[in-house]
């Protein structure tokens, strides 16, 4: 793949921003616009996914960091915001019946006779926002830090996030009392008073959450572009020669990754307001490895590219599994296979080759670019 | 939890218990010798294992029903038969795909990940529309099915031993082959250095497949064995992809010998813990200290040293 | 649909529509008199999928991913059943017909689905889910879209909901009569517990725990192993240790093949060692293999080799519509009765709207049911006989104890939780 980077940064910046305001037409307005409720609603959750994806750019695109682990900052995410809400719906009123009311069901069910000591700041709004990111970046950064501080990298990398998944997953499962087990917190009402499930309800959360992606995807554009990102995508290259130049290689890959983590977990606590539960099943490897392909789709290497793929591969999705039910796994496993040997820099690196330069030709000055592709070396050593 | 037990008694459980570990640790190597060999030494990574290995149960599941019903006779030898079928029809479907795929992608390793993760999806989905979603059973020979009582209270599963003389031979077998063979030189010699074996004329793409059948054939093998302890279904294969891939990593990517040993470290530990706590729990901790070792040691167990 | 087709393919059209008619007999007595035709606004005052000549209704169930395994059975039974219905003429004059979705063994597609089924096809009822989180999870949406499910698989209880029809046991029903026969009938005194790690294993052992040692019995060891675990050799080991009575098993999926393989490869037969399971039917009976399994019990209300005439007619059905190999276990005879009580109670409220259906399904019987007679519970569960099955080389049970009465469904059991 040959795209050289020609234009002035300011020029690419601009034409980035362009690229933006399209997906936010896209997202704020066409979408709403052309949708009904209940595609409104799924296009909602699958949003909620891109945030995982845009993690992923960067980590991998950018950093070339691999993780098959970012289920467990999304679920720790959506967990968190889950808890929170599930005690709201735990009054003592409303679980009258319970041997204990005012503690969530499935404790009571389990025996449980107080609320454990972790649950109990999750009484707190803000406290359990901030909890949704720090949570999420906490564990990434006990892990990374293990991790990268002793050079560990690659596949490596991968593995063992990927077995972090599985951990985490029968920890979650194994521990019902505590965390709902496999049927996972559900049964959500409220936020603060104000009732999630009415459709007026899904509306705004949508519209928060597309909101929050678009400024989520402009401090990805913003981190990429500073001085930080440049590094990044240097380590990915050349790791030594960064390391040489006297840089802390392990900091930035740090760093990366508990943003990509904090990202994920925005995602999660968006999806669990908007479905109304949270449960261990998107905490697993299936599903890490499930967002690892939206990203690629999109374009490992695009921001922009990581969203519309992320809304390409759902969407595929739901209408193979509603019409061809037997098919999906196979468009799915194709898709996966097609993505790295034929498009290996996805819709983004199609957009580049194809529509970009046609594009270009016809309207000379104002054109948008899908992000900035910064190919990785195809011949590793 | 031991009251009451007369100190015999209490020997001949722990004895059954040490047994059960030496079967988990067959187990495991079983899963993790071919992944050893294809990631190991090719850095390629398999994601897709697990279904090589189901492809070698249903192979053993064709010719449990087709013996039985045709061959009635050979019956309880049939599964002789049926290994060695499922090696050939592992290792030539794996050929295949290391034609069809995996030759394109041996300098992006991360890239082969998500190609045979899409690569299990589709054979998943085939065998589901072959056999069917729900598990089959596959019947086996009166002989492998059963215990031999060692002492009045010590007894030992047939297939277990099974299990165990098949992971040795195997061993043996591929030691050998990598270890003594020219061909085995050959492979190693790739491996180290492609540029320099080729010089040398070694016919590169021609071993990269013969290993990789090798590798996806020794799965196949593997997967017939399990018919005996666990279940054959389209998503079997599924259950035991992260504990192969950890046994492989922990022990040191390049070392078969270094695979052994993490076998041998993890089963026992597994099944030492899973006799004194409940099962869930001694999985977790299993997993979080070969993650907290990882941590601390990245490069595995044993390492192989190689100037780059 | 490919559904009406036979896969057995030797019978004729016309024996089997002799053969639907048959099994549809017992249930004319449900017709109401006078079952004709209603004007739409009056049966339908909610904006239903209903016109003057069809209703729609929803399946959900999981056609791929792990749990397709034991879905596609209920499938099978609710199409069936859909059938004879029509063939019956319908519900107050109107054929149904089936939209069927695929919740992918996944959850929150189980809920995605379900609420399209409610908002966008505006189905009359679903028949569907199948694990408690699947239904956990579309729970919410039933109750806010009131959709109403029918839901049939054996499950843990500590549920009740106006949207939901449970056609399957609760953890109490299915499990209380077993234990007690089998205290009577061996004489055990020990129980060792073991089960797959999530919320149904762990919920019917609490209860079983309970029972037993209310009985003064005593549980020697309760273990539960992560879903798809597949080496219980150190478990075994510590059965053997403990010498129980009784193994009491809650194992599910592909775990239970390993686990009865592994107990057989390690010398415990099944005719000496008691082993009662609460999670093995006949469709699990399959991956296991009957010469692993044979001599084990398993306790729940219904079993393929039943021997009565509805059940002999449903088998007779079930095997011409989905050829001679199905098999049926006790989920299975459980989604057959949804779409009949669902049709019986439409025709006791002479209307569709789900409010009505939901009020007027106390005291719905179905005479028909494979089971025997079952009638639905004020908690929306239904009053069930149990049963003990001894397990046969040939993968069915034969049955060996039922109980004498109903037996009353309590979902909220007092003193077990």
């Amino acid at each position: 793949m040959k795209i050289s980077v020609r234009n002035s940064a300011p020029r690419r910046a601009t034409g980035e921003l362009m690229g933006v305001a399209l997906l936010a037409l896209l997202i704020l307005i066409v979408l709403p616009l052309g949708l009904d409720g209940f595609r409104l609603n799924m296009v909602g959750k699958y949003l909620t996914y891109a945030f995982v994806a845009l993690g992923l750019v960067l980590c991998w695109g950018s950093a070339g960091i691999l993780s098959l682990g970012q289920g467990i900052f999304f679920g720790l995410g959506g967990y968190c915001m889950a808890m929170f809400l599930k005690l709201e719906a735990s009054s003592p009123e409303a679980t009258k019946i319970q041997s204990t009311p005012g503690i969530p069901d499935f404790m009571d069910w389990n025996q449980l006779t107080e609320l454990p000591w972790f649950w109990e700041p999750f009484h707190s709004l803000p406290f359990t926002l901030l909890a949704v990111v720090a949570v999420p970046s906490l564990l990434a950064f006990i892990v990374g830090l293990a991790m990268f501080k002793r050079r560990v990298g690659g596949v490596y990398f991968a593995i063992i996030t990927q077995a972090f998944a599985a951990i985490l997953t029968i920890l979650i499962v194994g521990q019902q009392g505590y965390t709902g087990g496999i049927n996972g917190i559900t049964d959500l009402r409220t936020l603060n008073g104000w009732d999630i499930r009415t459709d007026g309800a899904k509306q705004v959360l949508y519209f928060v959450n597309a909101a929050l992606l678009i400024g989520a995807v402009l401090l990805c554009l913003f981190v990429r572009h500073s001085k930080l990102g440049r590094i990044l995508v240097a380590l990915r290259d050349k790791e030594d020669r960064v390391r040489f130049s006297g840089y802390d290689v392990a900091n930035f890959k740090i760093f990366v990754f508990c943003f990509a983590a904090a990202l994920s977990a925005v995602g999660g606590a968006m999806f669990t307001l908007q479905v109304g539960f949270m449960s261990p099943s998107f905490v697993g490897i299936v599903p890490s490895i499930e967002m690892v392909i939206y990203c690629a789709v999109g374009g490992r290497l695009s921001l922009l590219g990581a969203v519309y793929g992320t809304l390409l591969v759902n969407w595929a999705k739901t209408l193979l599994s509603e019409s061809f039910p037997e098919l999906w796994l196979f468009a799915m496993g194709a898709l996966f296979i097609g993505v790295v040997m034929v498009f290996p820099n996805g819709l983004a690196g199609l957009y580049q080759q194809y529509v970009a330069p046609r594009l270009a030709r016809l309207f000379p000055r104002a054109v948008p670019r899908v992000g900035e592709v910064i190919p990785p070396p195809t011949a590793a050593e | 939890m031991f009251e009451g037990y007369t100190l015999a008694e209490l020997g001949s459980i722990f004895a059954m218990q040490g047994f059960a570990g030496l079967i988990l640790f067959s187990v495991f190597v079983l899963m993790a010798l071919g992944l050893a060999i294809i990631f190991g030494q090719m850095g390629v990574i398999n994601m897709a294992h697990g279904e090589f290995m189901i492809l070698g149960a249903y192979v053993t599941y064709l010719c449990s029903t087709l013996v039985s019903e045709y061959l009635p006779a050979l019956f309880p030898v049939y599964f002789f038969i049926a290994m060695a079928l499922a090696f050939v029809a592992s290792g030539l479907l794996g050929m295949l795909v290391e034609w069809g795929m995996i030759r394109f992608l041996y300098k992006r390793p991360l890239d082969t990940l998500l190609a045979t993760w899409g690569l299990s999806l589709i054979l998943q989905q085939i065998y589901r529309s072959v056999f069917g979603a729900r598990e089959v059973g596959v019947v086996l020979p009166d002989w492998l099915m059963g215990s031999v009582a060692v002492t009045d209270t010590i007894e030992v599963p047939i297939n277990g031993l099974f299990v165990m003389g098949l992971t040795m031979i195997i061993t043996l077998v591929i030691y050998t082959v990598m270890f003594r063979s020219r061909w085995g030189m050959g492979v190693r010699a790739v491996m180290q250095n492609r540029v320099m074996a080729g010089a040398v004329g070694i016919n590169t793409e021609r071993v990269d497949r013969l290993t990789f059948g090798l590798g996806c054939g020794i799965a196949g093998v593997a997967g017939s064995a399990f018919t005996m302890v666990g279940s054959t279904g389209p998503t079997s294969g599924q259950l035991y992809i992260v504990d192969t891939f950890l046994v492989v990593v922990f022990g040191g990517a390049q070392s078969l010998i270094g695979t052994i040993a993490s076998a041998f470290t993890i089963s026992q530990a597994q099944s030492t813990m899973e006799f004194f706590l409940s099962g869930s729990t001694a999985k977790v901790l299993t997993l979080l200290t070969v993650v907290a070792i990882l941590m601390l040691r990245p490069q595995g167990l044993f390492v192989l040293k190689v100037r780059r | 649909m490919s559904s009406d087709k036979t896969r057995g393919g030797l019978k004729s059209q016309f024996r089997r529509n002799l053969l639907l008619g048959m099994a549809a007999l017992p249930a004319l007595s449900l017709l109401p008199r006078g079952a004709l035709a209603q004007a739409t606004s009056a049966v339908n005052t909610t904006n239903l999928a209903v016109t003057d000549s069809t209703v729609k209704v929803g399946i959900l169930h999981s056609t791929t991913g792990t749990m397709a395994i034991s879905e596609t059975g209920s499938v099978e039974a609710e199409k069936l059943a859909i059938k004879q219905i029509n063939d019956m003429g319908g519900v107050l004059g109107r054929k149904i017909e089936v939209i069927q979705e695929d919740g992918a063994s996944d959850w929150p597609t189980f809920a995605e689905k379900s609420r399209k089924l409610l908002v966008e096809d505006k189905v009359a009822a679903v028949f569907g889910c199948w694990t408690s989180a699947s239904r956990k999870a579309v729970l919410p949406v039933f109750e806010q879209y009131n959709g109403m499910l029918y839901y049939p698989t054996f499950y843990e209880g500590l549920e009740q909901s106006k949207n939901v029809i449970y056609t399957g046991q609760e953890a109490t029903q299915q499990i209380l009569a077993g234990l007690d026969w089998v205290s009577k009938e061996k004489g055990a005194k020990s129980f060792f517990l073991i089960g797959s790690d999530y919320i149904w294993p762990r919920t019917s052992n609490k209860i079983a725990r309970k029972h037993i040692e209310k009985n003064g019995q005593k549980v020697v060891g309760e273990e539960y192993f992560p879903l798809g675990h597949t080496q219980f050799n150190s478990v075994i080991n510590k059965i053997k240790l403990t010498k129980p009575d009784v193994i009491y098993a809650s194992v599910v999926g592909g775990s239970n093949v390993a686990f009865y393989k592994q107990l057989k490869a390690a010398g415990i037969n099944l005719s000496k060692q008691t082993l009662m399971t609460i999670s093995v039917t006949e469709d699990e009976m399959l991956g296991i293999g009957g010469e692993n399994i044979a001599g084990a019990y398993a306790c729940m209300k219904y079993f393929q080799s039943l021997d009565n005439p509805n059940n002999k007619a449903f088998v007779e059905a079930f095997k011409a519509m989905w050829g001679a190999d199905s098999v049926i276990g006790d989920v299975t005879q459980a989604a057959y009765l949804g779409p009949w009580l669902w049709k019986a109670t439409v025709e006791k409220a002479g209307s569709f709207d789900v409010d009505k259906i939901a009020a007027a399904s106390d005291g719905i019987e179905f005479k028909g049911a494979p089971e025997g007679y079952v009638r639905i519970h004020p908690n929306h569960h239904l009053w069930s006989k149990t049963r003990v099955g001894r397990a046969r080389m040939d993968g069915q049970f034969d049955v060996v104890f039922e109980t004498a009465d109903l037996i009353e469904p309590d979902p909220f059991p007092k003193g077990y939780q």
